[in-house]
């Protein structure tokens, strides 16, 4: 029984990906997304410690591109391409690490919010899920990151307490629709208990829809550490995209033309947060059956 | 059903639901600075050297000293009277510190959220109307592109362009009104893209209905059929969008008021975060989120009215 469970499983995975292959701009967001993978695991490699120190940075302060390293330095002799490699590591692991807890609040509550529909713990939850959907979140996020304190694990909850709502909502409606299906009763006529059938029925229902908008969450929490970092409530000692625009931005980039250096990071941020985007709509597109068929047409 | 008529009992529900969401509000804001890591005093003895004697004097003159339930009732009483404490920093009063910078916010975000929305949705209705034409695809990836622009950093880029290259604008001396173009901009241009998104998707769902078809069996020309049936069927998830990312925008309008200077709440927060100011973070805090549930609340009614089926649910 669950092996045919798997096996079918696997091959709605497959179908999937099959599916995947064919859209164009999910594949653009794809590539972008491995290349920036890539450069994040082999940041250790690529960069020692000491580069990326503002005490110990071998090069020449504020060399503009064309010069000994590729790219320029910044106020401290820093390669602006090495730290744009550290960065991708930081800013790609906040953001995968807060969108893992956005998702993990927002599918739990958005299942148990759903299930329990027409009963206290449903409306509760709903009504918490409505909350935070209509608090500037984004305000809240930086009043909770300047209580906790700059670092890197604040950083991370912060976001994921503020950016899982969406999820909740979307989970929510899904797990309505899949409560009345057949099988869902056949379930229960046989004797599942509640934690079973949403644990068993309704969780590999709506996973399609958590893992599309855990994609799309991802480009939403990395946009947030950035501000975050802008506003100075990043860690200050990690060397993230957004920490890099805030250094450029306090030592004056903009009036003294120090383009080199404030360009680039956020030119990363656009590119990870649209392929993110890219990747999590067209997944959108291929696991909501509405979309697929108006994409057709 | 009486269409376009306000239904009291609609708009008393809806005002309740505000209330609640206002009060979990209130709540949140107590707890948010009196639990989490410590209590405001501990918070302000990170930002300033104070002796145990002083802390302790200080923690009397807040009321710290009393059980939760007393400062939470002090705390209801105070709020609900217009008393929000005094600024750790300068001892002005936080409401009139709030007030002072209200305008300034007021201007930048009105402004850029209406600049933002009227292009947005005209953008969204060309791309949505002719799907796959060269539009809709070079619209649609410049809207990605600008969704997935950090605003701030964007302010910075229009701040390198205009005021270090061109030397059009002063770096500096944002309070004047043609000072206000740099910030509107930076402010529309990144949710211009957000509406356009939503509105063309609208669009396309729109386009499949029905009744669309039956406009086109009508007989009448395709700019009449967009024109009369689909965009304002097609605006209203839209507009509720607009209305729910107020406060989004409020958020973003901290940043964009940091980079250029404007003399707003976001400014006042940007200077409450590096001072550890509490009760002006709380203050602000309370004001935006009231904001914001207001404009939920018009939001509501206004589309109770325009759309009947919501006054039924």
């Amino acid at each position: 029984m669950t092996t045919i469970a798997w096996q079918r499983r696997r091959r709605s995975w497959a179908t999937t990906w099959a599916l995947f292959r064919r859209n164009r701009r999910g594949m653009v967001g794809l590539v972008i997304l491995i290349v920036f993978a890539v450069l994040a695991l082999l940041a250790p490699l690529l960069v020692t410690p000491a580069e990326i120190d503002p005490a110990l940075a071998p090069g020449r302060p504020l060399q503009s591109p064309g010069e000994a390293p590729p790219l320029g330095t910044d106020l401290f002799g820093r390669a602006v391409l090495d730290m744009l490699i550290v960065g991708s590591r930081v800013s790609l692991t906040v953001g995968v690490l807060a969108t893992l807890g956005a998702v993990v609040i927002g599918a739990t509550m958005g299942l148990f919010a759903g299930y329990y529909t027409g009963r206290p713990l449903g409306t509760i939850l709903t009504a918490l899920t409505d909350w935070f959907l209509v608090i500037p979140w984004l305000v809240l996020a930086i009043v909770l990151a300047a209580i906790l304190g700059p670092n890197l694990l604040n950083v991370i909850v912060v976001i994921a307490v503020t950016s899982w709502a969406l999820t909740a909502r979307l989970v929510r409606a899904q797990t309505l629709v899949v409560r009345e299906q057949p099988f869902v009763e056949r379930a229960r006529a046989l004797g599942a208990g509640d934690a079973a059938i949403i644990t068993r029925q309704v969780l590999p229902s709506v996973a399609p829809v958590i893992v599309a908008q855990g994609v799309l969450t991802v480009a939403v929490a990395i946009l947030s550490e950035t501000t975050l970092a802008l506003l100075g409530l990043g860690d200050p000692n990690s060397l993230s995209w957004g920490r890099m625009i805030q250094e450029a931005f306090n030592a004056g980039a903009m009036s003294n033309g120090y383009w080199w250096w404030i360009l680039p990071p956020g030119i990363c941020v656009i590119l990870v947060t649209m392929a993110f985007t890219l990747v999590g709509y067209a997944l959108e597109e291929i696991l909501d059956p509405r979309l697929r068929k108006s994409e057709a047409q | 059903m009486r269409s376009g008529a306000l239904d009291l009992r609609f708009v008393a529900r809806r005002a309740g639901y505000a209330l609640l969401t206002l009060a979990f509000i209130l709540a949140v804001n107590f707890f948010l600075f009196r639990i989490m890591p410590g209590d405001p005093i501990a918070l302000l003895a990170r930002s300033q050297r104070l002796s145990p004697e002083a802390l302790e004097e200080q923690r009397r003159a807040f009321g710290l000293d009393e059980p939760l339930f007393v400062q939470f009732v002090v705390y209801l009483r105070e709020t609900l009277t217009g008393q929000l404490g005094v600024s750790l920093v300068s001892g002005v009063d936080v409401v009139d510190l709030i007030v002072s910078r209200l305008w300034p916010t007021i201007l930048l975000v009105g402004v850029g959220t209406l600049l933002a929305a009227v292009i947005g949705v005209l953008i969204g209705i060309r791309g949505g109307w002719r799907r796959g034409s060269a539009f809709d695809s070079s619209s649609l990836y410049s809207s990605l592109v600008l969704y997935s622009t950090p605003e701030g950093w964007l302010g910075m880029l229009l701040l390198l362009l205009f005021a270090g290259w061109l030397g059009w604008f002063p770096a500096g001396g944002f309070s004047s009104a043609a000072g206000l173009a740099l910030p509107v901009l930076a402010l529309s241009l990144g949710y211009v893209g957000q509406y356009a998104i939503v509105m063309r998707s609208s669009m396309i769902e729109v386009k499949a209905q029905p009744y669309i078809t039956l406009a086109r069996a009508k007989g009448l020309s395709d700019p009449d059929v967009r024109r009369r049936h689909a965009v304002p069927n097609a605006v209203l998830p839209t507009f509720t969008l607009v209305v729910l990312s107020v406060g989004f925008i409020l958020g973003g309008a901290i940043v964009i008021e940091t980079v250029f200077s404007w003399p707003g709440i976001g400014l006042l927060t940007y200077e409450a975060i590096n001072t550890l100011d509490y009760p002006v973070l709380q203050g602000v805090f309370l004001v935006s989120s009231a904001a914001v549930i207001l404009a939920a609340f018009i939001a509501d009614i206004a589309y109770g009215v325009i759309d009947p089926q919501v006054r039924q649910s």
